[in-house]
Protein backbone atom coordinates (compact mmCIF):
# COMPACT_ATOMS: atom_id res chain seq x y z
CA UNK A 1 0.00 0.00 0.00
CA UNK A 2 0.34 2.45 1.00
CA UNK A 3 2.00 2.39 0.80
CA UNK A 4 2.97 4.59 0.22
CA UNK A 5 6.43 4.28 0.76
CA UNK A 6 8.28 6.74 -0.56
CA UNK A 7 11.61 7.65 0.51
CA UNK A 8 11.68 11.19 3.27
CA UNK A 9 13.53 13.42 0.75
CA UNK A 10 15.20 16.34 3.24
CA UNK A 11 16.95 18.45 1.05
CA UNK A 12 15.41 21.98 -0.22
CA UNK A 13 13.29 22.00 2.77
CA UNK A 14 12.28 25.28 3.08
CA UNK A 15 13.00 26.69 -1.11
CA UNK A 16 12.07 25.52 -4.00
CA UNK A 17 14.04 22.32 -5.77
CA UNK A 18 16.75 24.08 -7.86
CA UNK A 19 17.01 23.21 -11.98
CA UNK A 20 19.96 21.17 -11.27
CA UNK A 21 18.43 18.52 -8.91
CA UNK A 22 15.26 17.31 -10.97
CA UNK A 23 14.87 14.08 -11.94
CA UNK A 24 13.39 12.40 -14.59
CA UNK A 25 10.48 9.93 -15.61
CA UNK A 26 12.37 6.82 -14.96
CA UNK A 27 13.21 7.65 -11.47
CA UNK A 28 9.55 8.19 -10.55
CA UNK A 29 8.38 4.46 -12.15
CA UNK A 30 11.42 2.92 -10.12
CA UNK A 31 10.36 4.60 -7.32
CA UNK A 32 6.64 3.78 -7.38
CA UNK A 33 6.71 0.25 -8.98
CA UNK A 34 9.29 -1.00 -5.95
CA UNK A 35 7.62 0.90 -3.17
CA UNK A 36 3.86 -0.16 -3.77
CA UNK A 37 4.23 -4.08 -3.17
CA UNK A 38 4.35 -3.98 0.77
CA UNK A 39 3.53 -6.28 3.73
CA UNK A 40 0.13 -4.44 3.70
CA UNK A 41 -0.88 -6.11 0.37
CA UNK A 42 -0.74 -9.50 1.76
CA UNK A 43 -3.62 -7.93 4.00
CA UNK A 44 -5.25 -6.12 1.85
CA UNK A 45 -5.82 -8.81 -1.04
CA UNK A 46 -7.25 -11.65 1.22
CA UNK A 47 -9.76 -8.69 3.13
CA UNK A 48 -11.30 -8.29 -0.62
CA UNK A 49 -12.47 -11.86 -0.83
CA UNK A 50 -13.54 -11.49 3.36
CA UNK A 51 -15.81 -9.11 1.96
CA UNK A 52 -17.67 -11.36 -0.80
CA UNK A 53 -16.42 -9.08 -3.69
CA UNK A 54 -17.10 -10.99 -7.39
CA UNK A 55 -14.45 -11.53 -9.86
CA UNK A 56 -16.27 -8.39 -12.18
CA UNK A 57 -16.51 -5.84 -9.09
CA UNK A 58 -12.95 -7.07 -7.71
CA UNK A 59 -11.35 -6.98 -11.06
CA UNK A 60 -12.65 -3.86 -13.03
CA UNK A 61 -13.06 -2.16 -9.85
CA UNK A 62 -9.41 -2.58 -9.17
CA UNK A 63 -8.61 -1.29 -13.28
CA UNK A 64 -10.33 1.78 -13.02
CA UNK A 65 -10.00 2.80 -9.04
CA UNK A 66 -6.36 2.46 -9.71
CA UNK A 67 -6.43 4.74 -12.84
CA UNK A 68 -8.39 7.53 -11.04
CA UNK A 69 -5.53 7.29 -8.34
CA UNK A 70 -2.97 7.59 -11.33
CA UNK A 71 -5.06 10.75 -12.83
CA UNK A 72 -4.95 12.14 -9.04
CA UNK A 73 -1.32 12.41 -8.93
CA UNK A 74 -1.15 13.65 -12.29
CA UNK A 75 -3.58 15.98 -12.49
CA UNK A 76 -4.04 17.43 -9.12
CA UNK A 77 -0.75 16.89 -6.99
CA UNK A 78 2.15 17.11 -9.86
CA UNK A 79 1.17 20.12 -11.24
CA UNK A 80 1.21 22.35 -8.07
CA UNK A 81 4.32 20.51 -7.13
CA UNK A 82 6.22 21.01 -10.46
CA UNK A 83 5.00 25.18 -10.45
CA UNK A 84 5.85 25.56 -6.78
CA UNK A 85 8.78 22.65 -5.87
CA UNK A 86 8.14 22.75 -2.62
CA UNK A 87 7.75 20.56 0.55
CA UNK A 88 3.78 19.67 1.38
CA UNK A 89 4.97 20.94 4.83
CA UNK A 90 6.40 24.43 3.91
CA UNK A 91 3.91 24.68 1.18
CA UNK A 92 1.29 24.06 3.86
CA UNK A 93 3.03 26.74 6.56
CA UNK A 94 2.64 29.37 3.73
CA UNK A 95 -0.92 29.10 3.51
CA UNK A 96 -1.93 27.53 7.21
CA UNK A 97 0.65 28.76 9.35
CA UNK A 98 2.94 26.84 11.54
CA UNK A 99 0.77 26.08 14.40
CA UNK A 100 -1.77 24.63 12.14
CA UNK A 101 0.94 22.56 10.65
CA UNK A 102 1.83 21.08 13.92
CA UNK A 103 -1.68 19.91 14.29
CA UNK A 104 -0.93 17.94 10.93
CA UNK A 105 2.10 16.63 11.56
CA UNK A 106 0.75 15.34 14.86
CA UNK A 107 -2.36 13.77 12.73
CA UNK A 108 0.00 12.27 10.40
CA UNK A 109 2.12 10.91 12.93
CA UNK A 110 -0.27 9.09 14.67
CA UNK A 111 -1.49 7.36 11.50
CA UNK A 112 2.09 6.77 10.46
CA UNK A 113 2.29 4.59 13.52
CA UNK A 114 -0.95 2.54 13.55
CA UNK A 115 0.30 1.85 10.02
CA UNK A 116 3.41 0.90 11.13
CA UNK A 117 2.34 -1.18 13.53
CA UNK A 118 0.12 -3.44 11.07
CA UNK A 119 2.95 -3.77 9.05
CA UNK A 120 4.89 -5.34 12.22
CA UNK A 121 1.41 -7.58 12.08
CA UNK A 122 2.00 -8.81 8.99
CA UNK A 123 5.44 -9.84 9.27
CA UNK A 124 4.95 -11.42 13.20
CA UNK A 125 2.22 -13.64 11.28
CA UNK A 126 5.51 -15.50 9.52
CA UNK A 127 6.88 -16.26 13.16
CA UNK A 128 3.71 -17.89 13.59
CA UNK A 129 4.08 -20.69 11.31
CA UNK A 130 7.78 -21.67 12.85
CA UNK A 131 6.92 -21.28 16.58
CA UNK A 132 3.23 -22.53 16.03
CA UNK A 133 1.35 -20.16 18.62
CA UNK A 134 -2.19 -19.22 18.67
CA UNK A 135 -2.68 -16.31 16.10
CA UNK A 136 -5.41 -13.70 15.57
CA UNK A 137 -8.78 -14.79 13.65
CA UNK A 138 -10.54 -12.50 11.09
CA UNK A 139 -12.49 -10.85 14.20
CA UNK A 140 -10.62 -10.81 16.62
CA UNK A 141 -9.74 -7.97 18.23
CA UNK A 142 -7.16 -8.72 21.18
CA UNK A 143 -4.39 -10.88 21.48
CA UNK A 144 -5.14 -14.12 21.46
CA UNK A 145 -2.04 -16.19 22.65
CA UNK A 146 0.96 -15.15 24.58
CA UNK A 147 3.11 -16.45 22.27
CA UNK A 148 1.75 -13.73 19.69
CA UNK A 149 1.98 -10.99 22.05
CA UNK A 150 5.94 -12.05 22.35
CA UNK A 151 6.49 -12.18 18.53
CA UNK A 152 4.85 -9.06 17.84
CA UNK A 153 6.79 -6.91 20.50
CA UNK A 154 10.20 -8.63 19.58
CA UNK A 155 9.17 -8.04 15.93
CA UNK A 156 8.33 -4.24 16.93
CA UNK A 157 11.16 -3.83 18.99
CA UNK A 158 13.78 -4.89 16.31
CA UNK A 159 11.65 -2.78 13.81
CA UNK A 160 11.97 0.12 15.78
CA UNK A 161 15.91 0.03 16.89
CA UNK A 162 16.49 -0.65 12.94
CA UNK A 163 14.57 2.34 12.02
CA UNK A 164 16.27 4.31 14.74
CA UNK A 165 19.62 3.13 14.02
CA UNK A 166 20.00 1.93 10.52
CA UNK A 167 17.95 3.53 8.25
CA UNK A 168 19.73 3.56 5.25
CA UNK A 169 20.65 0.20 5.53
CA UNK A 170 16.83 -0.99 5.49
CA UNK A 171 16.56 1.13 2.52
CA UNK A 172 19.35 -0.28 0.89
CA UNK A 173 18.36 -3.78 1.59
CA UNK A 174 14.35 -2.46 0.21
CA UNK A 175 15.84 -1.52 -2.88
CA UNK A 176 17.55 -4.71 -3.40
CA UNK A 177 14.35 -6.83 -2.06
CA UNK A 178 12.16 -4.97 -4.33
CA UNK A 179 12.67 -6.96 -7.98
CA UNK A 180 12.75 -10.27 -6.13
CA UNK A 181 9.56 -9.57 -4.20
CA UNK A 182 7.66 -8.64 -7.41
CA UNK A 183 8.31 -11.72 -8.77
CA UNK A 184 6.98 -13.68 -5.45
CA UNK A 185 3.89 -11.81 -5.85
CA UNK A 186 3.76 -12.77 -8.98
CA UNK A 187 4.33 -16.85 -8.14
CA UNK A 188 1.67 -16.04 -5.23
CA UNK A 189 -0.73 -15.20 -8.38
CA UNK A 190 0.27 -18.44 -10.57
CA UNK A 191 0.69 -20.97 -7.48
CA UNK A 192 -3.00 -19.59 -6.53
CA UNK A 193 -4.61 -19.45 -9.77
CA UNK A 194 -3.09 -22.96 -10.35
CA UNK A 195 -4.11 -24.36 -7.20
CA UNK A 196 -7.84 -23.00 -7.60
CA UNK A 197 -8.08 -24.65 -10.82
CA UNK A 198 -6.62 -22.66 -13.63
CA UNK A 199 -5.10 -24.85 -16.36
CA UNK A 200 -4.83 -22.45 -19.14
CA UNK A 201 -5.32 -18.19 -19.58
CA UNK A 202 -8.38 -18.64 -21.63
CA UNK A 203 -10.15 -20.21 -18.44
CA UNK A 204 -9.14 -17.02 -16.63
CA UNK A 205 -12.84 -15.35 -16.13
CA UNK A 206 -14.71 -18.95 -15.75
CA UNK A 207 -12.40 -20.07 -12.57
CA UNK A 208 -12.29 -16.38 -11.59
CA UNK A 209 -16.09 -15.67 -11.19
CA UNK A 210 -17.44 -19.11 -10.39
CA UNK A 211 -14.55 -20.55 -7.90
CA UNK A 212 -12.32 -17.89 -6.39
CA UNK A 213 -14.21 -14.41 -6.40
CA UNK A 214 -18.01 -16.07 -6.15
CA UNK A 215 -19.36 -12.87 -4.60
CA UNK A 216 -22.00 -13.75 -2.02
CA UNK A 217 -22.06 -12.92 1.65
CA UNK A 218 -19.08 -11.17 2.91
CA UNK A 219 -17.71 -13.11 6.19
CA UNK A 220 -18.80 -11.80 9.40
CA UNK A 221 -17.72 -8.96 10.77
CA UNK A 222 -17.01 -7.72 7.39
CA UNK A 223 -18.64 -5.19 5.31
CA UNK A 224 -20.07 -6.28 1.82
CA UNK A 225 -18.12 -4.72 -1.26
CA UNK A 226 -19.38 -4.13 -4.71
CA UNK A 227 -17.50 -2.89 -7.75
CA UNK A 228 -17.79 1.21 -5.86
CA UNK A 229 -16.39 -0.23 -2.79
CA UNK A 230 -13.76 -1.72 -4.44
CA UNK A 231 -13.00 1.35 -6.91
CA UNK A 232 -13.05 3.91 -4.39
CA UNK A 233 -11.09 1.84 -2.23
CA UNK A 234 -8.70 0.99 -4.77
CA UNK A 235 -8.48 5.37 -5.80
CA UNK A 236 -8.90 6.63 -2.20
CA UNK A 237 -6.37 4.20 -0.40
CA UNK A 238 -3.55 6.43 -0.90
CA UNK A 239 -5.51 9.65 -0.96
CA UNK A 240 -3.29 11.49 1.72
CA UNK A 241 -0.77 11.05 -0.96
CA UNK A 242 -2.47 12.31 -4.28
CA UNK A 243 -5.37 14.14 -3.40
CA UNK A 244 -4.16 14.82 0.15
CA UNK A 245 -1.05 16.29 -1.50
CA UNK A 246 1.65 14.57 1.00
CA UNK A 247 3.47 13.87 -2.49
CA UNK A 248 4.03 17.54 -3.11
CA UNK A 249 7.30 16.52 -1.42
CA UNK A 250 8.36 13.81 -4.06
CA UNK A 251 6.81 15.70 -7.25
CA UNK A 252 9.26 18.84 -6.42
CA UNK A 253 11.81 17.33 -7.91
CA UNK A 254 9.92 16.25 -11.31
CA UNK A 255 11.15 17.81 -14.33
CA UNK A 256 7.21 17.87 -15.95
CA UNK A 257 3.82 17.32 -14.18
CA UNK A 258 2.39 14.45 -16.60
CA UNK A 259 5.38 12.22 -14.74
CA UNK A 260 2.42 11.76 -12.16
CA UNK A 261 1.58 9.05 -14.48
CA UNK A 262 4.36 7.27 -13.21
CA UNK A 263 2.17 6.18 -10.06
CA UNK A 264 0.90 4.13 -12.46
CA UNK A 265 3.77 1.13 -12.19
CA UNK A 266 2.91 1.19 -8.81
CA UNK A 267 -0.82 1.18 -8.77
CA UNK A 268 -1.00 -1.83 -11.41
CA UNK A 269 1.79 -3.68 -9.90
CA UNK A 270 0.92 -3.62 -6.21
CA UNK A 271 -2.44 -2.65 -6.14
CA UNK A 272 -3.87 -4.34 -9.06
CA UNK A 273 -1.10 -7.59 -9.33
CA UNK A 274 -0.29 -7.82 -5.52
CA UNK A 275 -3.77 -7.60 -4.04
CA UNK A 276 -5.61 -10.53 -6.85
CA UNK A 277 -2.12 -12.92 -6.06
CA UNK A 278 -2.84 -12.49 -2.04
CA UNK A 279 -6.14 -12.41 -2.73
CA UNK A 280 -5.87 -16.16 -4.71
CA UNK A 281 -3.75 -17.04 -1.88
CA UNK A 282 -6.50 -17.07 0.89
CA UNK A 283 -8.95 -18.67 -1.30
CA UNK A 284 -6.89 -21.41 -1.39
CA UNK A 285 -6.78 -21.40 2.12
CA UNK A 286 -10.54 -21.45 2.06
CA UNK A 287 -10.50 -23.95 -0.34
CA UNK A 288 -8.72 -26.81 1.77
CA UNK A 289 -10.26 -25.36 5.16
CA UNK A 290 -13.83 -23.47 4.97
CA UNK A 291 -13.93 -22.85 8.63
CA UNK A 292 -9.97 -21.22 8.62
CA UNK A 293 -11.03 -17.72 7.95
CA UNK A 294 -8.22 -16.32 9.21
CA UNK A 295 -6.42 -13.69 7.37
CA UNK A 296 -2.68 -13.96 8.55
CA UNK A 297 -0.08 -13.74 5.54
CA UNK A 298 2.78 -15.79 7.15
CA UNK A 299 0.54 -19.09 6.84
CA UNK A 300 -1.23 -17.92 3.28
CA UNK A 301 2.92 -16.78 1.89
CA UNK A 302 3.87 -20.16 3.41
CA UNK A 303 1.59 -23.02 2.11
CA UNK A 304 1.93 -21.70 -1.37
CA UNK A 305 6.09 -20.55 -1.50
CA UNK A 306 7.30 -22.46 1.54
CA UNK A 307 10.16 -20.94 3.03
CA UNK A 308 10.49 -18.14 0.38
CA UNK A 309 6.95 -16.35 1.45
CA UNK A 310 7.54 -16.30 4.91
CA UNK A 311 11.21 -14.06 3.55
CA UNK A 312 8.64 -12.50 1.61
CA UNK A 313 6.33 -11.48 3.75
CA UNK A 314 9.31 -10.22 6.67
CA UNK A 315 10.86 -8.46 3.78
CA UNK A 316 7.94 -6.73 2.92
CA UNK A 317 6.55 -6.08 6.48
CA UNK A 318 10.55 -4.76 7.49
CA UNK A 319 11.06 -2.74 4.42
CA UNK A 320 7.59 -1.07 4.50
CA UNK A 321 8.04 -0.58 7.99
CA UNK A 322 11.05 1.11 8.55
CA UNK A 323 10.39 4.06 6.41
CA UNK A 324 6.86 4.03 7.88
CA UNK A 325 8.53 4.62 11.67
CA UNK A 326 11.03 6.92 9.96
CA UNK A 327 8.48 9.44 8.81
CA UNK A 328 6.18 8.63 11.94
CA UNK A 329 9.09 10.11 13.82
CA UNK A 330 10.09 12.84 11.71
CA UNK A 331 6.11 14.15 12.06
CA UNK A 332 6.34 13.46 15.86
CA UNK A 333 10.22 15.60 15.69
CA UNK A 334 8.56 18.36 14.24
CA UNK A 335 6.70 18.81 17.17
CA UNK A 336 9.36 19.37 18.87
CA UNK A 337 12.67 20.28 16.53
CA UNK A 338 15.24 20.15 19.47
CA UNK A 339 14.24 16.52 20.50
CA UNK A 340 16.60 13.50 19.15
CA UNK A 341 15.63 11.71 15.65
CA UNK A 342 16.93 8.66 17.44
CA UNK A 343 14.59 8.56 20.53
CA UNK A 344 11.96 9.73 19.11
CA UNK A 345 11.63 7.19 16.25
CA UNK A 346 12.36 4.28 18.92
CA UNK A 347 9.65 5.92 21.04
CA UNK A 348 7.25 5.73 18.40
CA UNK A 349 7.96 2.24 17.15
CA UNK A 350 7.43 0.77 20.57
CA UNK A 351 4.23 2.84 20.79
CA UNK A 352 3.57 0.92 17.02
CA UNK A 353 4.67 -2.52 18.79
CA UNK A 354 1.80 -1.59 21.38
CA UNK A 355 -0.61 -1.00 19.00
CA UNK A 356 0.41 -4.06 16.20
CA UNK A 357 -0.17 -6.37 19.27
CA UNK A 358 -3.98 -5.77 18.86
CA UNK A 359 -5.20 -7.02 16.15
CA UNK A 360 -8.44 -5.09 15.51
CA UNK A 361 -6.27 -2.43 12.96
CA UNK A 362 -5.10 -5.05 10.74
CA UNK A 363 -7.96 -7.24 10.59
CA UNK A 364 -9.72 -3.95 9.82
CA UNK A 365 -7.23 -2.77 7.28
CA UNK A 366 -9.76 -1.35 4.58
CA UNK A 367 -11.17 0.73 7.11
CA UNK A 368 -8.43 2.18 8.63
CA UNK A 369 -6.86 3.40 5.36
CA UNK A 370 -10.46 4.99 4.60
CA UNK A 371 -10.03 6.63 7.48
CA UNK A 372 -6.41 8.05 6.93
CA UNK A 373 -7.61 9.42 3.54
CA UNK A 374 -10.66 10.89 5.03
CA UNK A 375 -8.43 13.08 7.76
CA UNK A 376 -6.10 13.96 6.06
CA UNK A 377 -7.25 14.69 2.33
CA UNK A 378 -9.07 17.86 3.45
CA UNK A 379 -5.63 20.08 3.61
CA UNK A 380 -5.21 18.66 0.05
CA UNK A 381 -8.10 20.07 -1.10
CA UNK A 382 -6.64 23.48 1.12
CA UNK A 383 -4.14 23.18 -0.88
CA UNK A 384 -5.76 23.19 -4.72
CA UNK A 385 -8.06 25.81 -3.54
CA UNK A 386 -5.70 28.11 -2.30
CA UNK A 387 -3.06 27.62 -5.70
CA UNK A 388 -6.11 27.49 -7.95
CA UNK A 389 -8.74 29.23 -6.93
CA UNK A 390 -8.15 31.79 -4.77
CA UNK A 391 -6.43 33.99 -6.69
CA UNK A 392 -9.47 33.74 -9.37
CA UNK A 393 -11.64 34.51 -7.00
CA UNK A 394 -9.52 38.04 -5.79
CA UNK A 395 -8.39 36.64 -2.72
CA UNK A 396 -4.82 35.60 -1.45
CA UNK A 397 -3.28 32.63 -1.94
CA UNK A 398 -0.43 31.75 1.29
CA UNK A 399 -2.27 33.76 3.57
CA UNK A 400 -0.56 32.77 6.86
CA UNK A 401 3.45 33.97 4.88
CA UNK A 402 1.35 36.65 3.27
CA UNK A 403 0.41 38.22 6.56
CA UNK A 404 2.33 36.26 9.11
CA UNK A 405 -0.28 34.51 10.76
CA UNK A 406 0.74 31.30 12.30
CA UNK A 407 -2.78 29.67 12.35
CA UNK A 408 -4.88 29.86 9.51
CA UNK A 409 -8.36 29.71 11.30
CA UNK A 410 -9.94 29.56 7.37
CA UNK A 411 -7.82 26.34 6.69
CA UNK A 412 -8.31 24.65 10.29
CA UNK A 413 -12.10 25.23 10.70
CA UNK A 414 -12.47 24.10 7.29
CA UNK A 415 -10.60 20.98 7.48
CA UNK A 416 -12.61 20.41 11.06
CA UNK A 417 -16.08 20.98 9.65
CA UNK A 418 -15.08 18.66 6.76
CA UNK A 419 -13.76 15.54 9.25
CA UNK A 420 -16.81 16.72 11.12
CA UNK A 421 -19.07 16.05 8.60
CA UNK A 422 -17.57 12.95 6.68
CA UNK A 423 -17.75 11.27 10.32
CA UNK A 424 -21.27 12.43 10.90
CA UNK A 425 -22.30 11.05 7.78
CA UNK A 426 -20.46 7.41 8.47
CA UNK A 427 -21.48 7.43 12.14
CA UNK A 428 -25.31 8.83 11.50
CA UNK A 429 -25.76 8.71 7.91
CA UNK A 430 -25.20 5.40 6.68
CA UNK A 431 -22.82 6.48 4.71
CA UNK A 432 -19.80 3.80 4.57
CA UNK A 433 -16.48 5.26 5.19
CA UNK A 434 -14.84 4.17 1.31
CA UNK A 435 -17.43 6.92 0.14
CA UNK A 436 -17.51 10.29 2.43
CA UNK A 437 -13.91 11.50 1.30
CA UNK A 438 -15.13 12.71 -2.64
CA UNK A 439 -18.30 14.81 -1.04
CA UNK A 440 -15.78 15.75 2.08
CA UNK A 441 -13.51 17.37 -0.54
CA UNK A 442 -15.74 19.88 -2.38
CA UNK A 443 -17.21 20.48 1.55
CA UNK A 444 -13.50 21.81 2.68
CA UNK A 445 -12.96 23.17 -0.67
CA UNK A 446 -16.38 25.72 -0.52
CA UNK A 447 -15.74 26.24 3.09
CA UNK A 448 -12.14 27.10 2.88
CA UNK A 449 -13.29 29.58 -0.05
CA UNK A 450 -16.08 30.82 2.36
CA UNK A 451 -14.11 31.64 5.04
CA UNK A 452 -11.04 32.99 2.98
CA UNK A 453 -13.84 35.78 2.14
CA UNK A 454 -15.12 36.34 5.37
CA UNK A 455 -11.68 35.79 6.95
CA UNK A 456 -9.31 38.21 4.31
CA UNK A 457 -11.48 41.17 4.90
CA UNK A 458 -10.08 44.26 5.79
CA UNK A 459 -6.70 42.37 6.54
CA UNK A 460 -3.53 44.19 6.13
CA UNK A 461 -0.91 42.22 4.07
CA UNK A 462 2.65 42.22 5.16
CA UNK A 463 5.56 43.96 3.03
CA UNK A 464 6.21 41.68 0.24
CA UNK A 465 9.13 39.66 1.03
CA UNK A 466 10.72 36.49 -1.50
CA UNK A 467 8.81 33.59 -1.09
CA UNK A 468 5.79 34.92 -0.27
CA UNK A 469 3.76 35.36 -3.77
CA UNK A 470 1.65 31.96 -4.53
CA UNK B 1 34.01 -8.40 -15.00
CA UNK B 2 32.92 -9.17 -11.21
CA UNK B 3 29.75 -6.74 -11.51
CA UNK B 4 29.02 -8.54 -14.87
CA UNK B 5 28.72 -11.86 -13.25
CA UNK B 6 27.00 -10.53 -10.13
CA UNK B 7 24.40 -8.82 -12.38
CA UNK B 8 24.44 -12.29 -14.82
CA UNK B 9 23.93 -14.24 -11.12
CA UNK B 10 21.06 -12.01 -9.90
CA UNK B 11 19.12 -12.89 -13.35
CA UNK B 12 19.41 -16.24 -12.93
CA UNK B 13 17.77 -15.57 -9.33
CA UNK B 14 15.23 -13.91 -10.70
CA UNK B 15 14.55 -16.72 -13.75
CA UNK B 16 14.85 -19.06 -10.78
CA UNK B 17 12.02 -17.26 -8.68
CA UNK B 18 9.66 -17.49 -11.63
CA UNK B 19 10.23 -20.59 -14.12
CA UNK B 20 9.39 -22.89 -11.03
CA UNK B 21 5.46 -21.86 -10.53
CA UNK B 22 5.50 -21.12 -14.21
CA UNK B 23 6.25 -25.12 -14.29
CA UNK B 24 4.10 -25.91 -11.57
CA UNK B 25 1.06 -23.98 -13.47
CA UNK B 26 2.25 -26.12 -16.72
CA UNK B 27 1.76 -29.45 -14.45
CA UNK B 28 5.40 -30.29 -14.73
CA UNK B 29 6.58 -29.75 -11.19
CA UNK B 30 4.88 -30.08 -7.57
CA UNK B 31 4.01 -27.67 -5.25
CA UNK B 32 6.91 -29.75 -2.96
CA UNK B 33 9.40 -29.35 -5.73
CA UNK B 34 9.18 -25.54 -6.65
CA UNK B 35 10.00 -24.46 -3.28
CA UNK B 36 13.56 -25.62 -2.48
CA UNK B 37 14.11 -24.20 -6.14
CA UNK B 38 12.66 -20.82 -5.08
CA UNK B 39 14.66 -20.73 -1.86
CA UNK B 40 17.82 -21.41 -4.09
CA UNK B 41 16.76 -18.53 -6.26
CA UNK B 42 15.81 -16.16 -3.35
CA UNK B 43 19.59 -17.08 -1.61
CA UNK B 44 21.52 -16.37 -4.76
CA UNK B 45 19.08 -13.04 -5.79
CA UNK B 46 21.04 -11.90 -1.93
CA UNK B 47 24.10 -13.10 -1.86
CA UNK B 48 24.82 -11.59 -6.01
CA UNK B 49 22.42 -8.67 -5.80
CA UNK B 50 24.06 -6.42 -3.77
CA UNK B 51 27.64 -6.54 -5.35
CA UNK B 52 26.08 -4.66 -8.10
CA UNK B 53 23.10 -2.63 -7.32
CA UNK B 54 23.29 0.64 -6.45
CA UNK B 55 21.94 2.44 -4.05
CA UNK B 56 20.43 6.20 -4.99
CA UNK B 57 19.38 8.21 -2.05
CA UNK B 58 17.99 11.57 -1.95
CA UNK B 59 17.64 11.73 1.86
Amino acid sequence: MADEQHEPVNEYEREPVPAKALLGLKSYVGMFAGEHVAGTELMIGPLFLAAGVSAFDFIYGLLVGNLLAVLSWTLFTAPIAVRCRLTLYYQLEKICGRKLVTTYNLANGVMFTILAGAMMTVSATALGVYFKFSMPQLTDTLPTSLGWVVAVLVTGALFSVVAAYGYRFVARFANIAAPWMVLVFVAFGIIGLREMGLTSVQDFWHVASTVIWKGGDPMPGQIKFTFWHVMFFAWFCNMAWHIGMADLSIFRFAKKSWYGVAAAAGMYIGHFMAWIAASTLYAIQLKHDPANTAVLPGPLAYQACGLTGLLCVIAAGWTTANPTLYRAGLAFQALRPGSSRFKVTLLTGLIASVTAVFPLVTMRLLDFVALWGMILMPLGAVIFVDFWLLPKLGLRSNFAAVTGRTFNWAAGAAWLVSVAVSSLLVLKGGVQIYFVSLPGWFVTALLYIGLSKLMQKNVPALPAQPGNGP
Amino acid sequence: MKKRIAQLLSALALVGTIIPPCLFFAGTLTLAALQPWMLGAALLWFAATPLWMEHKTTD
